[in-house]
Formats: C-alpha cells, sequence, structure tokens
C-alpha cells in the first residue's frame, strides 16, 4: 500500500486550485485537455468510492454506476432547468413529448444549493434502503454482486423510457451555462476540471483518514472475518452501512462533477458495462490502496480515450487482456507495480520478476 | 430455578439438522467459578453444542440461558456476545491481515456500542492491549499481520482476544488442537490465569491430559446426550465412558 495517499491528494488539490485560478485569471487553456483531465478525475473519484468499499470492506458492487448516474442525471435536471429559466423553452426531449413546462419535480432544481442537497439526499436515502435490506439479511459476495447489477440494469430499462422527465434514450442534454458560465467559454471547462481535481484531493484525503481510523479497522475486519466480529458482539450491518453509504455519496459527487464536463447524460451510465468497469478500474489499480484505484482510473480509462480512437475493435480484447495479466502478474494490481519499479522498496516481489532484483 | 452462580443453564436442548439429531433434549449447567471440560467422540455434539449456545446454530426447542436468567433463544450472534459469551473456535479465526495490536484493538472495543466503539483509543486503553500481548507472548510481533503468525501463536492471540473483552462465559473449542507439548503448557498456564470467581471457561477438547490438567469437572457428551459429569478421575474409571471411546456398544459389554 501505497503511504503516500496524502501526498498525492494534497498535490491533486493543489493543480485543481491553480486551474480555478488561471480559470478565473482568463488564461486560455487546452479545452480538449481540460475536459479529458477533468473527467478523468470525476472517473478516479468513482474508482475511489468503489475501493472504499471492495477494497476495504470486502464488498463487490457491480451497480456502482446507479449511484454515479444519480448525481449525473440530478445535476442534469439542475442545467436543464437553469436553461429553461433562461430561454423559457422546455429542452428538446421534453418538446418532442409535447410538454410546453417542466414536470413539477424540477421544483428548486435551479439553485445549486438546493441541488446538493438533493444528490446527498437521494444517493444517501437509496443506498441506505438498499444496504440495508441486503446486508441485514446477509446478503454477501457473489449474490450480493449480482443484487446490484441487476438494480442498476434495472434503473436502465426504467431510464430508457421516454416519459419519465429524464430524457429516455436520448438523454438530456443541451445545456447552457452553470454558476453563470457559459459552456462556450474556455474558462468554464477550465474551472470544471479545477473543481473536479480539488474535490478529488479531497475526497483522497477524506478516505485516507478514514481507513485509517478506527472506522477504518473496523472495516478491514468485516473484510478478513465478518462472523468473528459478531461473534465479539458487534452488529456489523452498522459498519457496512457506514461504509456503503459513504461510497454511495462519493460516487453521486463523481457523477455531478462528469455530467457538465461532457455537456450530456443518458441512460447508458446506467448500463452493467459501466460499472463492471469501474470495477475493473480497482481491480487493476489495486484493491485496498486508494491511490492504487485512483491509478487504475486514469490508466485505463487514459488508455480508452486513446485505443478507442485507434483502433476501436480491439478496445475489449485489450482490456480483457489487460485484466488477465494483471490478475495473474499483480494480484494486487498497480500499487504493486509501482512497488516494482523501484519507487518504495519492497520485500515481495512476483515471482517472474525475482530475477531482476537487484 | 435459575440463580446468579449459573453461568450456562440448558434445558432441554434439541438440534437437528434435517432429520438427523445431533443433540437430543439435552440438559446442562456450568456454574461460575469453574472450568468445565467437555469430552465426547468425534460426532457426540460438541461443537454444535457450542455453536447452540454462540447463536451460530438454531435450536428447534428447549431453553438456553446464560448468567443467570438472560434468555438467548432468537438472538442475534453479536446479541449473545453482548450478554458476556465469548467464543474461540477450533480453526483459529483472527483478523488476519489486521496486525496483533489491530485484533486485540478490536476485541477490547466488543463490549462498547457501535459509536463508542469508532472513538479513539485512551492511554490506559493502550496499556491493557500491551499487557494483554505480554500476557500471550506476543509483545514483540505487535505490528506483525496475524495472518503471519504461527498456528499456535494464532490460537494465543485467538485466546487474548477473549481476555481483552472480558466475557462472563468464555468457550474454548479445542484451544491446544494442533499444538506441541510445550505450547501445550503455555497454553494451560494461559486458562489457568483466567479462572476466577466470575468467570465459567468451558473447554471442548480431545487431549485428555489437558483436560485433566486445567478442567474442575468434566463433561462427557455422547450421541447427543450426557453419559457422565464429574471429575476426571471419576469419568476416567467409568467403563461406559471407555466404551464409546473404544467404539464397542454398551450391550456388548
Amino acid at each position: 500500500m501505497l503511504r503516500s495517499s496524502e501526498k498525492y491528494a494534497l498535490i491533486a488539490l493543489l493543480a485543481g486550485l491553480c486551474l480555478i485560478v488561471l480559470s478565473v485569471a482568463g488564461v486560455q487553456t487546452s479545452t480538449y485537455v481540460m475536459n479529458l483531465v477533468g473527467q478523468i478525475a470525476a472517473f478516479s473519484l468513482l474508482a475511489l468510492s468503489l475501493d472504499l468499499i471492495w477494497g476495504f470492506c470486502g464488498i463487490l458492487s457491480l451497480g456502482h454506476g446507479l449511484y454515479f448516474a444519480i448525481g449525473g442525471y440530478l445535476v442534469a435536471m439542475h442545467l436543464v432547468k437553469v436553461a429553461f429559466e433562461a430561454t423559457g423553452t422546455p429542452p428538446d426531449f421534453m418538446l418532442f413529448m409535447g410538454w410546453d413546462a417542466l414536470p413539477f419535480y424540477y421544483f428548486g432544481m435551479e439553485n445549486f444549493f438546493y441541488l446538493m442537497f438533493v444528490i446527498l439526499l437521494v444517493s444517501f436515502v437509496v443506498s441506505l434502503i438498499f444496504g440495508y435490506l441486503s446486508f441485514r439479511s446477509r446478503v454477501t459476495g457473489v449474490y450480493f454482486a449480482i443484487i446490484t447489477q441487476a438494480f442498476v440494469y434495472m434503473m436502465m430499462l426504467f431510464m430508457f423510457r421516454n416519459d419519465t422527465g429524464f430524457g429516455g434514450n436520448n438523454g438530456m442534454t443541451g445545456f447552457s451555462e452553470i454558476f453563470g458560465m457559459s459552456f462556450r467559454e474556455n474558462s468554464t471547462a477550465t474551472a470544471l476540471c479545477g473543481i473536479s481535481l480539488a474535490i478529488l484531493g479531497v475526497a483522497l484525503f477524506g478516505c485516507k483518514k478514514l481507513v485509517d481510523s478506527p472506522i477504518g479497522r473496523f472495516m478491514r475486519a468485516v473484510k478478513e472475518d465478518e462472523s468473528r466480529l459478531r461473534f465479539l458482539g458487534f452488529d456489523t450491518v452498522h459498519v457496512k452501512l457506514l461504509a456503503w453509504c459513504a461510497s454511495a455519496v462519493l460516487a453521486a459527487i463523481a457523477g455531478l462533477l462528469y455530467v457538465p464536463q461532457v455537456g450530456i447524460i443518458n441512460p447508458r451510465v446506467l448500463s452493467p458495462e459501466l460499472s463492471i468497469e469501474i470495477a475493473v478500474w480497482v481491480a487493476i489499480g489495486g484493491r485496498g490502496s486508494l491511490v492504487g484505484a485512483i491509478l487504475g482510473a486514469i490508466v485505463v480509462s487514459g488508455l480508452k480515450f486513446v485505443l478507442t480512437g485507434l483502433v476501436p475493435d480491439l478496445w475489449p480484447f485489450i482490456l480483457a487482456i489487460l485484466v488477465i495479466g494483471i490478475v495473474i502478474y499483480l494480484p494486487n494490481g498497480l500499487s504493486d507495480g509501482t512497488k516494482i519499479i523501484g519507487l518504495p522498496k519492497s520485500n515481495k516481489l512476483p515471482n517472474f520478476l525475482q530475477k531482476f532484483k537487484p | 430455578m435459575k440463580r446468579a452462580g449459573q453461568a450456562i443453564y440448558v434445558s432441554g436442548l434439541n438440534v437437528s439438522f434435517g432429520s438427523f439429531s445431533v443433540l437430543k433434549n439435552l440438559s446442562w449447567l456450568v456454574n461460575f467459578g469453574e472450568i468445565r471440560g467437555v469430552i465426547g467422540p468425534n460426532g457426540a455434539g460438541k461443537t454444535t453444542l457450542l455453536d447452540a449456545l454462540t447463536g451460530k446454530t438454531k435450536f428447534q426447542s428447549g431453553d438456553v440461558f446464560v448468567r443467570g436468567s438472560n434468555q438467548i433463544k432468537d438472538l442475534k450472534e453479536s446479541a449473545i456476545a453482548r450478554l458476556g459469551m465469548g467464543r474461540k473456535f477450533q480453526k483459529p479465526s483472527i483478523f488476519a491481515g489486521l496486525n496483533i495490536f489491530e485484533n486485540l484493538e478490536i476485541a477490547l472495543r466488543s463490549g462498547k456500542s457501535t459509536l463508542a466503539s469508532f472513538a479513539r483509543l485512551q492511554p490506559s486503553e493502550r496499556e491493557t492491549i500491551n499487557e494483554t500481548a505480554a500476557l500471550i507472548g506476543l509483545s514483540s510481533e505487535l505490528e506483525k499481520d496475524a495472518g503471519t503468525l504461527a498456528h499456535g501463536q494464532k490460537q494465543w492471540l485467538e485466546i487474548g482476544m477473549l481476555i481483552i473483552a472480558k466475557p462472563a462465559v468464555i468457550l474454548l473449542d479445542e484451544p491446544v488442537a494442533g499444538m506441541n507439548a510445550e505450547e501445550r503448557i503455555k497454553t494451560a498456564g494461559l486458562i489457568s490465569k483466567l479462572k476466577g470467581p466470575d468467570i465459567a471457561i468451558v473447554v471442548v477438547e480431545h487431549d485428555m491430559q489437558f483436560v485433566e490438567q486445567v478442567c474442575d469437572t468434566v463433561t462427557v457428551l455422547h450421541d447427543g446426550q450426557i453419559l457422565i459429569e464429574g471429575s476426571m478421575e471419576e469419568v476416567k474409571k467409568n467403563s461406559q465412558v471407555v466404551d464409546v471411546y473404544l467404539g464397542r456398544d454398551a450391550n456388548d459389554a
């Protein structure tokens, strides 16, 4: 495990603050690069959230896209409402349905603080109910993973409907501005990227504090031997719920950061493929290492950006080979790899690298 | 009927798996202050009895009271543990990925509510952890992952976790399994140190010498029922006990 989580958290925070300053100062940046970096920061936050429960508490979710989508759809509602207030016309996807005003549940969504409150509340309540019912019934391991996946798939089918007010299969798009900043401005992309990086840094720092606290010790104890904890007199449901809800809220915040940067959300974020990809980031980066999970998200989504442009048909195969290779040679993911290339010292090199040992 | 001196009171306990009956109308009493051995051939129901007492296995009928009048029927494992029932499993059951200190720390917090157990450690609590580590002979390895310990040390760590959690009733399932002679002596010393007027200890063990060494009285289980109860001397002299251990049917003798 990397001991330098705090250092990386500080770097991300400072980089984010610098970009915000650049944005305010009106310095021109590359919108493409800013969008790319900002999106990867949002993905990193998503990976971090999954690592918190999978890597530290041993609970694998293959449906974390659900909480990402909660944050994403709610911020999209905010952006649609803001555009509606400015122009007075509902977005195209509502006009097609013959609606001339926004449905009632858009009430108050133009207020950013209300939006934040709703995002935290919805992700918390949904994860609380889902987690409580599952953990109380002692659904664990692969069964839990399957249920999370089924749930996210069900929500995808629901969001594909066109009459929900959430854009149906076309999704929600046509956003004009955020915080009064037009999405056409380069400074907006810079600011969003900066905010994403800064929040990633704060989240990494917070997660590090959490896993190092007594709560973190209990989370790891749940992962190691949940029944031993029960026979010591602990109700493990409490610890698991705490980690699960914290993870869900983080994932929702990742969705909140992601959608304004890509300018669209559609039910694809609820597809099982995306949720599995989150698990792939964490597995490749290193379960149980916070920095590792972020590294996994950066490497895999970075590769995806490049390779889906160059060889789109080959990408799934490349990803599959990568996963198999990592599982065989680096069971703890790339966070082991950083040890191999010699940054921190390690005495347990994988077998195939033993001969390179100095 | 249920006095304060009673640590465990079992009445008419029946446990069966499908049509196979493991414990048959078992009634049993263990008092505070004693160390009780439970012996019996394989399949007698020793581990099942501990499973029923700790909530791991639900029983079909009967009553189990802990510490006087606390009925444990229908309680969850954690609730039973909070009533003061501590257990060491046959296979060392520790948190392999946590170090010795953290293992003991978690056990130390076991009496508390969930929120209180998330609090920072007090200096006096650190002291208790260090003392317990010294008692089980693991002082110098506090930072070591529990999973890297030798088998005997894992057993001691689990006993240490019981000592620090301070249960009123301690159930030990084969505490010396897989230990060499020297380790057995050390374990016997540990268990004897635990003895006190407010604590009841139940030892399930195959090693007769060990049982004789640490236990005051012995219960012999056979085929889901109590065959005989008494001192090891009496038990050894009993011809029925010899028969069940040698696998002879009592009718043949």
